[in-house]
């Protein structure tokens, strides 16, 4: 494909893609090595009603309010579940499982009772998100990358969601030590000084955010998948957190991409004439790539591992 | 039994408060509302190794725990060298029962041990060659320096706790909590560690160890500290580890012939 | 309007929905109750995207026998397929990798959801912009529900209802104890599996009245609010059932009534409801109860350490057992005890010194395991015992001052 066609139409979806499968990826290993791997799943529920509550205060569609009502929603069932775990004393899925329902419930409900139905808003582009629109009507190729006039018509998701990478990547590198030693061993990093519950919650809102911003604009199967998939896959790789954290980000990098090429190509081999959905592709090809983990990766089992270090 | 209750009542001044490593005052845990922890009060005796026995659900394991702040304690003070514990925490190492974390973790036998200088290192300070020199030291004083790049499940639980114990080395504390060491260890396991403890005790350090073997209290502690949810008993071994104290301690559930116990003629 | 729903007064089929709701509500809660009891409530969540696919391939399936691709029974078949393969590639997932349940739960839902999507758009350009209408799937609708369809959801909903009675007394079994379970003879393995056959059965049949998104919440949410109510597992089930009941006749009565509502998304926020008002108001496991309760419980820790420090001469540390003594008036400003907080604190000391020697009297074994340092010894040992006892330890003694 020439670049005069595959700037402007797919190198934008394939970064944002890209982009947005890292950010989930990378708070995704702490998740599911702290056994949370389901409040990706929460969060991604309760960003529609966070959504639709910030359009029905502010009555327009624009970005940030939007991103700010999700980022609030996803903070308040995060405080809701845990609330409900403490006070309750209601084992943590079951607490995620009310939460999580009934806010997304709440938010559909609002959702059909308001009058969206003149703007681009539903639940079905919630789940699904809208990869493929996301293009670069300016670009007329390579050339306009280096074209600052083009370059700001670029869709704005692209830079918010590289920012979103930079910042979920900087928590994770500046915090690194206390995340590893506090999901290791709690107790002990309780008494080194280590503020846990502090550094937990931190970390579940800096998922949240990138949560958020893909959502925007992948939809949140993608962020389900890309928050437990790829880090899942990397854990069978390898023994260590430095090594499985690269596998993952890798295996986020591979699914964005081949899911949208295949997504948009595959049917077009295949003799049929319209593509299928590029973030419900995106993340069957990450559970692919699970499945050949867990049947080939060389430390797939707790007793499977190699023995010599 | 009266001079139990008068040794209980043994108040303690604020200048012993001051000196001791580790002091507890008035601590009460409880889950609900049954209590696991009932008022304590416990003074540390500095360079002393002391053993906190007692029955299974005696609190021992939460008095520590709490102590330490990791649970939350209805009432209580504590203090490390006469200051409340958050301003002394780098004098303090804390080494948890081994079963409280999940040794499937992705990571390697001397990582472990330099989470040990976390203090040092803080949140992105470079390990560089002395601090690696440092940790393989630990890992050899528990005779570990073998397993330094094995991953951590592939260890027996001996090892893991040696591991464990080799990380709070690596703290270079004045004061080593330790949380059942030698629970579920092999004998090379629990000789290894006690020689390691001994010579803490001999370079001044302090120990305290929740401990449930009574037939070693002896051989391996100077001072002991008898819990039941309440105090019972707290001293030098030969005053507070008695037949009497015991019996208050552990109640009709002492199973361990004290002849065993207190025979003078043990190798 | 709504009083019309509820008395059934909005027609035959409207009637058939709520009926079907309820009994879909009961079969779920009481089934949920046993995932619930299991700690496996989130399960259920992939399960129930689980069924996205093979709704898709069913409607693919049926368009290309020639058939009508939006016949219901075919799809629900087809979704019970796919959440079969969902719930095996769970299970082979926790049982072939070192993958925690909870990240298993995590892939296959969102991979088997994933696939499903693009399924769906493969079946809008086969149908070329007429609606496949299975995004009614995702999040219920009962509005223009035909009558047959009706009466599958009332009629299956009964059959699962009835699994879930016959079934009762072994599911039960399993989930409170699977160890003892098993040397009574149970199955464990089998029974969990008829767990999940139900769970998938809930699932499939509510497909159409709440959608596969909420489904869950049909699951979990009226386990947990009866939870509040019953420490017995048979009444939690069959509370659960009740909430989910009420929960869906009421959620289909109100959703009957204004046609633009959907039906999933009101029944669970009707169970929600009933959740949050459980969670606050139960006696027993209720937040405000505890509250309460540990509020009165850390004052009496308080004065009970404050009174037994007095009496051995020790200052008090803490500030709050310092202002509970003073406000009891039990001890003055400067921390030296009233006159009143003399009698109480000596007769503290007693109780503690009397308690001190029954624990350590094996005698007195059953006695002793009722210490909670609170617990005055006069309501535990008879005078006589009281009297033995006071002649070992000599006697009350004075109060030091």
């Amino acid at each position: 494909m020439s670049g005069e066609e595959f700037v402007p139409l797919s190198l934008p979806p394939l970064l944002i893609g890209t982009f947005a499968a890292i950010a989930c990826a990378l708070p995704g290993n702490f998740l599911v090595l702290r056994r949370q791997a389901l409040i990706g799943d929460a969060i991604s529920h309760v960003v529609l009603p966070g959504i639709v509550v910030a359009f029905l205060l502010t009555g327009a569609v624009s970005t940030w309010p939007m991103m700010l009502g999700a980022m609030g929603a996803a903070v308040v069932a995060v405080v809701l579940i845990e609330l409900i775990r403490r006070l309750g004393r209601i084992e943590p899925g079951a607490a995620m499982g009310v939460v999580f329902t009934a806010m997304f419930a709440g938010g559909v409900l609002l959702l059909e009772q308001s009058d969206t139905s003149s703007v681009h808003l539903d639940v079905q582009h919630a789940l699904y998100g809208n990869l493929e629109s996301l293009i670069w009507l300016d670009a007329t190729g390579w050339g306009s990358l280096l074209d600052t006039d083009a370059l700001r018509y670029l869709p704005p998701e692209l830079p918010r969601m590289g920012f979103t990478l930079l910042g979920v990547a900087a928590f994770i590198l500046l915090f690194w030590r206390p995340l590893k030693i506090s999901t290791f061993d709690e107790g002990f990093a309780r008494s080194v000084g280590i503020p846990t519950a502090a550094l937990g919650l931190a970390l579940v809102v800096v998922a949240a955010i990138a949560a958020v911003a893909a959502f925007d604009a992948v939809g949140s199967i993608i962020v389900i998948a890309m928050f437990i998939c790829p880090p899942a896959a990397a854990r069978m790789m390898t023994n260590r957190l430095e090594v499985q954290v690269g596998w993952s980000v890798v295996f986020a990098a591979v699914s964005a991409v081949l899911g949208y090429v295949l997504a948009g190509y595959g049917p077009l081999w295949l003799g049929a004439d319209d593509a299928v959905s590029a973030a419900g592709m995106i993340a069957t090809v990450s559970g692919v790539i699970l499945v050949l983990a867990a049947r080939f990766g060389p430390c797939r089992t707790r007793a499977g591992a190699p023995a010599e270090g | 039994m009266l001079e139990l209750a008068a040794r209980e009542g043994r108040a303690t001044t604020d200048a012993d408060l001051g000196k001791s490593p580790f002091a507890i005052r008035g601590l009460t845990v409880a889950y609900g509302e049954k209590p696991a922890v009932f008022s304590v009060d416990m003074t540390v005796p500095e360079g002393s190794m002391t053993a906190i026995i007692g029955p299974n659900g005696a609190g021992k394991s939460t008095m520590l725990k709490a102590a330490l702040g990791i649970l939350r304690p209805l009432s209580g003070q504590v203090t490390v060298f006469g200051r409340p514990l958050d301003e002394v925490r780098d004098q303090i190492a804390y080494v948890p029962q081994r079963a409280s974390v999940d040794w499937d973790f992705p990571t390697r036998v001397i990582d472990v041990v330099l989470m040990g200088l976390y203090r040092e290192l803080g949140l992105l300070g470079r390990v560089r060659m002395r601090h690696m020199a440092r940790a393989m030291d630990c890992l050899r004083r528990v005779g570990m320096h073998e397993f330094a790049e094995r991953q951590i499940g592939q260890l027996s639980g001996g090892q893991q706790q040696r591991v464990f114990l080799a990380r709070a080395l690596a703290e270079d504390a004045e004061l080593y909590l330790l949380d059942e060491p030698f629970a579920g260890v092999d004998a090379a396991t629990e000789k290894a560690i006690i020689a390691v403890l001994k010579d803490l005790k001999t370079a001044g350090r302090t120990v305290v160890a929740v401990h449930h073997d009574l037939s070693t209290v002896r051989d391996y502690f100077d001072h002991v500290f008898l819990l039941n949810v309440r105090k019972i008993a707290e001293g030098p071994v030969d005053e507070a580890f008695t037949p009497e104290t015991l019996q208050a301690a552990y109640g009709g559930r002492l199973a361990i012939s004290q002849h065993d116990l207190f025979s003078r003629n043990r190798s | 309007m709504l009083w019309d729903a509820l008395l059934l007064k909005l027609g035959y089929n409207a009637a058939l929905v709520a009926i079907g709701a309820a009994l879909l509500g009961f079969a779920a809660g009481a089934t949920g109750t046993f995932l619930f009891l299991r700690k496996r409530a989130l399960v259920s969540d992939a399960v129930s995207h689980a069924t996205l696919p093979g709704v898709g391939l069913a409607f693919i399936v049926m368009v290309a026998l020639g058939g009508d691709g939006r016949n219901l029974a075919g799809l629900l078949l087809g979704s019970a397929l796919s959440a079969g393969a969902g719930l095996w590639a769970l299970s082979w997932l926790t049982r072939h990798t070192r993958l925690a349940e909870d990240a298993a739960i995590g892939a296959v839902l969102s991979v088997f959801f994933g696939f499903g999507v693009v399924l769906l758009t493969v079946i809008q350009t086969m149908t070329a912009g007429r609606q496949a209408g299975l995004e009614s799937f995702l999040l219920g609708s009962t509005a223009g529900m035909l009558r047959v369809d009706a009466l599958v959801i009332a009629i299956s909903g009964a059959l699962v209802l009835v699994a879930v009675v016959i079934l009762r007394r072994p599911m039960t079994m399993v989930a409170f104890d699977p160890e003892f379970a098993a040397t009574q003879g149970i199955s464990v393995h089998r029974v969990d599996m008829a767990t999940m056959g139900l769970v998938m059965a809930v699932t499939v049949i509510g497909l159409k009245v709440v959608g596969l998104i909420l489904i869950v919440a049909m699951l979990i949410i009226p386990p947990v609010t009866a939870r509040f109510w019953s420490d017995r597992s048979g009444r939690v089930v069959l509370l659960a059932g009740a909430f989910g009941a009420l929960s869906g006749y009421v959620g289909a009565a109100i959703s009957a009534t204004t046609p633009a509502l959907p039906t999933g998304p009101i029944i669970v926020l009707v169970a929600f409801g009933f959740f949050v008002l459980s969670m606050l108001v139960a006696p027993g496991r209720g937040v405000l109860a505890a509250t309460v309760r540990h509020l009165r419980y850390q004052r009496r820790v308080h004065l009970r350490q404050g009174l037994l420090a007095l009496a051995q001469g020790q200052p008090v540390y803490e500030n709050l057992t310092r202002r509970l003594l003073r406000r009891a008036g039990l001890m003055r400003a400067d921390g030296v005890p009233t006159d009143r907080g003399r009698v109480r604190a000596a007769r503290a000391l007693l109780d503690e010194t009397r308690w001190q020697a029954v624990r350590a009297d094996p005698a007195h074994e059953g006695a002793a395991s009722l210490y909670d340092g609170l617990r005055d010894i006069e309501t535990v040992l008879t005078r006589d015992q009281i009297e033995e006892i006071d002649r070992r330890i000599g006697g009350p003694k004075e109060v030091r001052t």
